[in-house]
């Protein structure tokens, strides 16, 4: 066993802590504010080879590993969730590509996502499809060389800035999941519309929109694996993407943590500060604990994807789970122990109990993990 | 980063856990309803070199490291919470002070003889009115015989009746607190040494608790570890690597019941309400175990680990009883009668919430460490 970073993730997550500190903190609360998504955040990321974390050299990328990948995440949502997904929907609408795509295709689509030149998303659901994808209504009718995509998506992550977009459709609705098939689209030649974003409780800064295809033209070329192959990289996707989640809940509530800890020092009740009052230690201790034991796990699922381990799919979602139910409750701890102030926006931790909460719903509800554990389990 | 286990730690978990399921389980039930010693398991463990999982090669052990030992209480304790505790006791906090705080003579005297199994270990520290406070002992060591003579009653002492060697702490200088405090070797058929009451506990029944009382015992100067007023420091870095045995017993208390919940729902039925409960039992779990196994590879490269080993004994312990409970609420009623393993975990799991430091001292260990 070994529990730390190699040499070259640590540089890799100290470029990381000072891009962070210096450009991203000074910059969360006006993010959560405004609703805007932070263009030159992405810019900064995408400078810093940041962006090519989640793709191998010969791709254009640094690493490719998920422990790099969760990592990176981990450090940026310690101070701003919003532009953790900048990492994490890159990651995420390029796992489809890395996963089931041809060494063509990986090596035309990759570098300008490596590069930050575009920026990625992934289309999954739709109104009546959440937890139950394979119910998608979107349509892909092949013509020739080319297909021709009908629908709308819902809650797609980046879907109105994204350059490149990985879109689930049917191509033989009679089939059930076993008709759908993946494409990969790109703006310029198969524009897609996105008429509508989300006002959301938390990561205001990021982007989701509904997505609309009408009439949107794909060359046959950018489909990826067989058709009918689409429902089977869509899990594996999810597979490889839940760690990142768990990596983001266990940054914000890491973030949290960190503020709240400095602050319970400070701030003085009863002529001292209420950082000795036992009450307050037994919460510190017990939301370290919770930190500790979820960041271990969340590791372990990103070691399961970069050993393509036969039990990823279980301990993925366990991390996922686990990670955001913690950070969901550490961060509502964080906002009770700033009492008043935790409450209000001129303190950040009410901003990262509200960004917490996201990531007990998506990439897949924590009930949905559980039914995914839980079959693992007893099969 | 790699956090699957080495070939060699696979192996002797593999090891442990065919010597575990094959001896020491059939054996459970009855060691709990009767009450009795598991002998044929201890020795059975004793023969297989799972008593000096810890003492270097050159003592008679097997020279493995704290990864190691975590492993091997947490294999037993899937099969009998009640053979881990005694083992766990032994090779934790009744043999490796003496590792650790020994001399050469003193390594050579008894490290052999606790490697094999021969002599059984155990630790006095606990006190009827020192229990988390324990740097606030009566017990008393003052010079006289051949070296020391050591009055006192201990409490709660795991392994009373049946160690061969006790880890005595008493009181040496005019300090009141942790530094009037010494360590010392003492043989159970020391004159003056006697087992006090046994008690009946609610769960480890086949692991006796109970007083050691101490009268006028005269121990030699040579059976002192350590300097006199470091036997506090002794006591707290033995407990240190302790909370590493315990979470790894509370590991293997939960996959029992964890596991016997599973293969009752997969023989029944389930439905989703007990799917979800389950779901959120292995997961937790598997939190906990990362936790321990962290804490048992810092200790063994040497760094420091007393806030790991804290947090990985209060998570796993408090994880052990929460899955022991609702294993139990997944089995129902037959899971409550007398006999059933499912009633028997959740009567061993609430031992560790207690014991090594109970799971408000881990949490003020916790707290001093972050608020440093």
């Amino acid at each position: 066993m070994d529990f730390e970073f190699s040499d070259e993730q640590i540089a890799i997550r100290e470029t990381i802590r000072e891009l962070v500190q210096d450009r991203v903190a000074p910059r969360a609360a006006e993010i959560d504010q405004t609703a805007e998504y932070p263009k030159d955040i992405e810019k900064l990321f995408a400078e810093n080879g940041i962006l090519g974390i989640p793709f191998p050299e010969q791709y254009g990328g640094i690493s490719g590993s998920s422990v790099t990948i969760c990592m990176g995440i981990e450090e940026i949502a310690k101070a701003c969730a919003s532009s953790s997904l900048i990492l994490a929907v890159q990651a995420l609408g390029s796992y489809p590509i890395l996963v089931a795509g041809s060494e063509e295709q990986k090596k035309r689509l990759c570098p300008p996502l490596a590069s930050g030149e575009k920026v990625a998303a992934y289309a999954l659901s739709e109104t009546g499809s959440g937890s139950d994808a394979a119910a998608m209504k979107t349509r892909a009718k092949r013509y020739g060389n080319e297909y021709v995509l009908n629908g709308t998506k819902q809650f797609i992550t980046h879907g109105s800035i994204a350059g490149t977009l990985v879109v689930f459709a049917q191509t033989d609705p009679e089939a059930d999941h076993r008709g759908i098939s993946a494409f990969v689209l790109e703006r310029e030649t198969s524009p897609w519309l996105a008429p509508k974003l989300e006002h959301k409780l938390g990561i205001r800064g990021s982007p989701t929109a509904q997505i609309v295809f009408e009439d949107v033209k794909v060359p046959a070329a950018n489909r990826l694996g067989e058709e009918g192959a689409g429902f089977k990289i869509a899990l594996a996707v999810l597979d490889r993407s839940r760690p990142g989640i768990g990596a983001q809940a266990l940054g914000i509530a890491e973030g949290a943590f960190d503020y709240a800890l400095n602050y319970v020092k400070e701030r003085q009740q009863f002529g001292q500060p209420i950082s000795t009052f036992q009450g307050i230690q037994f919460m510190l201790a017990d939301i370290a604990t919770q930190i500790e034991a979820a960041r271990h796990l969340v590791y372990r699922a990103a070691t399961k994807v970069d050993g393509k381990a036969p039990d990823l799919t279980k301990i993925a979602a366990m991390a996922k789970l686990f990670a955001s139910d913690m950070a969901m409750r550490v961060t509502t701890d964080c906002v009770q122990l700033l009492g008043g102030y935790g409450y209000i926006s001129d303190y950040p931790v009410e901003r990262m109990m509200r960004d917490a909460k996201i990531t007990q719903i998506y990439e897949g509800t924590n009930q949905i993990q559980r039914v995914v554990v839980a079959r693992a389990l007893l099969r | 980063m790699d956090l699957e286990l080495a070939p060699e730690h696979a192996a002797f978990r593999s090891a442990v856990r065919e010597l575990a399921q094959g001896v020491v389980r059939p054996l459970a039930a009855e060691v709990d309803r009767d009450h009795r010693f598991p002998a044929e398991a201890v020795a059975a463990a004793a023969a297989a070199g799972l008593m000096g999982v810890l003492i270097p090669r050159e003592y008679g052990g097997a020279g493995m490291d704290a990864l190691a030992f975590a492993l091997c209480i947490e294999e037993l304790a899937q099969a009998c919470a009640s053979t881990s505790v005694i083992v766990d006791v032994h090779t934790s906090v009744g043999s490796e002070p003496i590792l650790l705080f020994g001399d050469e003579d003193q390594k050579r005297r008894w490290l052999p003889n606790l490697a094999s199994g021969e002599l059984l270990g155990a630790f006095a520290l606990t006190e009827p009115a020192s229990g988390s406070d324990a740097a606030s002992l009566k017990a008393t060591a003052r010079r006289g015989g051949t070296g020391y003579i050591l009055n006192g009653t201990k409490v709660f002492i795991t392994n009373v009746g049946r160690a061969g060697l006790y880890v005595v702490f008493a009181r040496t200088g005019p300090d009141e607190r942790a530094a009037g405090v010494s360590a010392f070797l003492v043989p159970a058929e020391s004159p003056g040494l006697r087992v006090g009451q046994v008690f009946q506990k609610m769960g480890l029944n086949g692991s006796p608790t109970g007083e050691l009382v101490l009268e006028d015992v005269e121990v030699p100067g040579a059976n002192r570890l350590g300097a006199e007023g470091q036997g506090f420091t002794v006591a707290m870095r033995a407990l240190d690597s302790g909370r590493i045995g315990i979470s790894g017993q509370a590991l293997g208390i939960a996959q029992a019941a964890l596991e016997e919940a599973r293969d009752l729902m997969v023989e029944r039925g389930h439905e989703q309400g007990d799917d979800f409960l389950l779901a959120d039992m292995a997961t937790r779990l598997e939190s906990a175990r990362l936790l321990a196994y962290h804490a048992a590879w810092l200790c063994s490269r040497g760094r420091s680990f007393t806030r790991q080993a804290s947090m990985a004994k209060l998570h796993c312990t408090d994880t052990a009883m929460q899955i022991a409970l609702d294993a139990l609420q997944v089995a129902g009623e037959p899971g409550a009668v007398s006999g059933s393993p499912f009633e028997r975990h959740v009567r061993d799991a609430k031992a560790l919430q207690i014991y090594e430091g109970s799971n408000q001292i881990q949490r003020v260990v916790i707290a001093r460490e972050l608020l440093r």
